[in-house]
């Protein structure tokens, strides 16, 4: 369990992390969500006691990071893929690691083995490709067995082998009962492997939520019409009681109606359609709504601040089944 | 630990039990907990120090001139005129030792510096979260070694000269000097290179610093013709660290000034004082 409370960073005048309180909770994958600059970096570390908070404080299992007596048996951490000296082989980077710790030094050759880099385990770091780098930093992060595992931007730079690999370790990992706590900028990817999500924007908590209520919160669904007799359409749809929505094109958006019902109606009154489809905002959508929100708060309210009349929960279902594939495209494009 | 067997091809996508009908136990992990100490501190900084190549480099160059300026001197002054009884043998162990305090510097100052460089601090600090503690061990790691190797080499050099000539039989406090003391006295120009290091956090930075400490204050002193600062002339041709190196020897370029072991002292003093800045540092600063 990871507890942030009022955590607040400037760094002059700039504001980087302002008043972030939330928890980390065990047993799950919490995806740490915003775009780049916002925080979250800074955040992780200020978790580690890397960076020190100018207010606020963090609290690993109810202690200051400075005080746990082994971190590594904590918390394990992969800031970033060049937090080793690359003059020295992976193993020996991992052992004084260990020796600090007093983990047994045979710990290190079990890790190297779990992400597949025994091969190399006595080349030099420096010689290792991205993935090689991150792998190894993720070896530095099991080394302990922690309870906690703290991943920054694990996938960057990684080839699809790679990135389905560290997916299903956090999700191995969380199966385990240990807390995962994983930082993206890719709202696709979070939706492939968190449960729970955290977002921030420009240093501010934007949304503490369920992975799922955020799906079914935020995937609007809604027709999309278009007509040269744009006037007659308007005003047949509000004599019907059905709101559209003008959206710029000559295109109408109306919420909570069902396209079939939509194409029927203009059928009936004989109004030509350019357009009559189905359309789902993307995740990624929704996400970049919420952080552009933080630069003007009221610019999103229309969207997501009332809830959504029929959100269908067959969202939050299709991506449960949707979760072990690969394909995060699909979703991010309308039906 | 029970994951499975390595990747890529290990890590199966768990049932779909996860999520929010996630296990309520608590991950505990099978590894033996034993509380770490200084002790795995200085293992850890041991296995650092010995696993890199510039350890072995700037400790092989050091061993090198000062073993070779050594002996050069010796054959040299046997081959002159001079009466033997009057050549002070182990003072000739001075250059080699002047040169070398440079080697020990640089790796005094990549001790640390190259942590930064690296970006390998993050990680040590992540493992070791009390600065005190990663501070003390690096310090303790590399002064033993640096002062091993060259009260060992300056020991050696010292019983090959006076093999090569037959001069004054010194007494043992210069024999003590001129290897213990000349060890401390370097291993703590070194410390105070690791404490430099520290408060810079750039190697390039760090050297620079630490060479112009050693050799500038000569420097100025030689082009200072001015009467009017003739004292302070004085002052630094007394405690530039050649001339105090030349006092551990009992030669120096100066009537007054330290003698035998105060520049240890100074320097010590010198040394701790920094050090204690470098923790400050450390301690307040983000990493």
């Amino acid at each position: 369990m990871i507890e942030l409370d009022g955590l607040t960073k400037r760094f002059g005048n700039k504001v980087a992390v302002d008043h972030l309180s939330c928890r980390v909770r065990p047993g799950m994958v919490t995806g740490f969500l915003g775009p780049n600059g916002a925080g979250k970096s800074t955040t992780m570390r200020m978790m580690l006691d890397l960076d020190n908070p100018t207010s606020g404080t963090v609290r690993i299992d109810g202690r200051h990071y400075r005080d746990l007596q082994e971190p590594l048996k904590h918390i394990g951490a992969l800031l970033d893929a060049k937090s080793m000296h690359g003059g020295r082989s992976a193993y020996n980077n991992l052992l004084c690691l260990a020796q600090s710790n007093s983990i047994p030094a045979s710990r290190v050759s079990h890790v190297l083995d779990t992400v597949g880099l025994s091969a190399v385990a006595k080349k030099k770091s420096k010689g290792f490709s991205l993935g090689m780098g991150q792998r190894l930093g993720i070896a530095a992060a099991l080394l302990g067995d922690p309870e906690i595992l703290m991943f920054d931007e694990p996938v960057n730079g990684l080839d699809p082998e790679g990135i389905h690999w560290i997916r299903n370790l956090m999700k191995t990992l969380a199966a385990e009962g240990r807390t995962i706590f994983v930082s993206s900028h890719l709202m696709s990817e979070m939706a492939l492997t968190a449960d729970h999500l955290i977002v921030i924007g420009q240093g501010k908590l934007l949304a503490d939520t369920s992975m799922a209520d955020f799906i079914h919160k935020n995937s609007r669904s809604f027709v999309r019409m278009r007509s040269p007799e744009q006037e007659r359409l308007r005003d047949l749809l509000h004599a019907e009681g059905v709101v559209a929505v003008e959206a710029g094109n000559g295109t109408l958006e109306i919420d909570g109606e069902e396209p079939e019902r939509l194409g029927e109606l203009a059928g009936r009154h004989g109004i030509v359609l350019h357009e009559l489809s189905a359309q789902r905002a993307s995740l990624e959508e929704a996400f970049m709504q919420m952080t552009a929100g933080s630069v003007e708060y009221h610019a999103h309210s229309d969207r997501d601040g009332a809830p959504p009349p029929q959100a269908g929960p067959q969202w939050g279902e299709q991506w449960n089944q949707q979760r072990p594939g690969d394909t995060a495209g699909d979703r991010t494009t309308g039906v | 630990m029970t994951m499975p067997p390595p990747p890529p091809q290990a890590y199966q996508a768990p049932p779909q039990q996860q999520g929010r009908g996630a296990p309520a136990g608590r991950y505990a992990s099978p590894i033996p907990v034993r509380t770490p100490g200084l002790g795995d501190a200085i293992a850890s900084e041991w296995t650092k120090i010995r696993s890199v190549r510039s350890t072995m480099w700037t400790l092989g160059v050091m061993i090198v001139l000062l073993l070779g300026i050594g002996l050069l001197v010796a054959f040299v002054v046997s081959l002159s005129d001079a009466p033997a009884e009057d050549v002070p043998v182990l003072t000739l162990g001075f250059f080699g030792v002047l040169l070398s305090s440079i080697c020990v510097i640089t790796l005094g100052v990549l001790t640390i510096a190259s942590e930064y460089g690296t970006g390998m601090i993050r990680t040590t600090l992540t493992a070791c979260p009390s600065r005190a503690r990663m501070l003390i061990a690096k310090s303790v790691v590399f002064f033993l070694l640096a002062f091993t190797i060259t009260t060992v080499t300056t020991g050696v050099v010292g019983v090959l000269q006076t093999a090569m000539l037959d001069g004054a039989t010194p007494d043992t406090g210069l024999w003590v000097r001129s290897t213990v003391g000349i060890g401390l006295y370097v291993a703590t120009l070194g410390l105070l290179s690791l404490a430099v290091g520290t408060i810079v956090r750039h190697s390039a930075g760090a050297i620079t610093i630490m060479i112009a400490v050693v050799l500038l204050p000569l420097v100025l002193a030689i082009f200072m013709f001015s009467p009017s600062l003739a004292s302070v002339q004085e002052a630094l041709f007394e405690w530039s660290i050649p001339n105090q190196i030349g006092a551990i020897y009992d030669v120096s370029m100066t009537s007054s000034g330290p003698t035998g072991w105060e520049p240890l002292w100074a320097l010590l003093g010198v040394t701790a004082v920094t050090m204690g800045a470098a923790f400050l540092a450390l301690d307040r600063r983000d990493v």
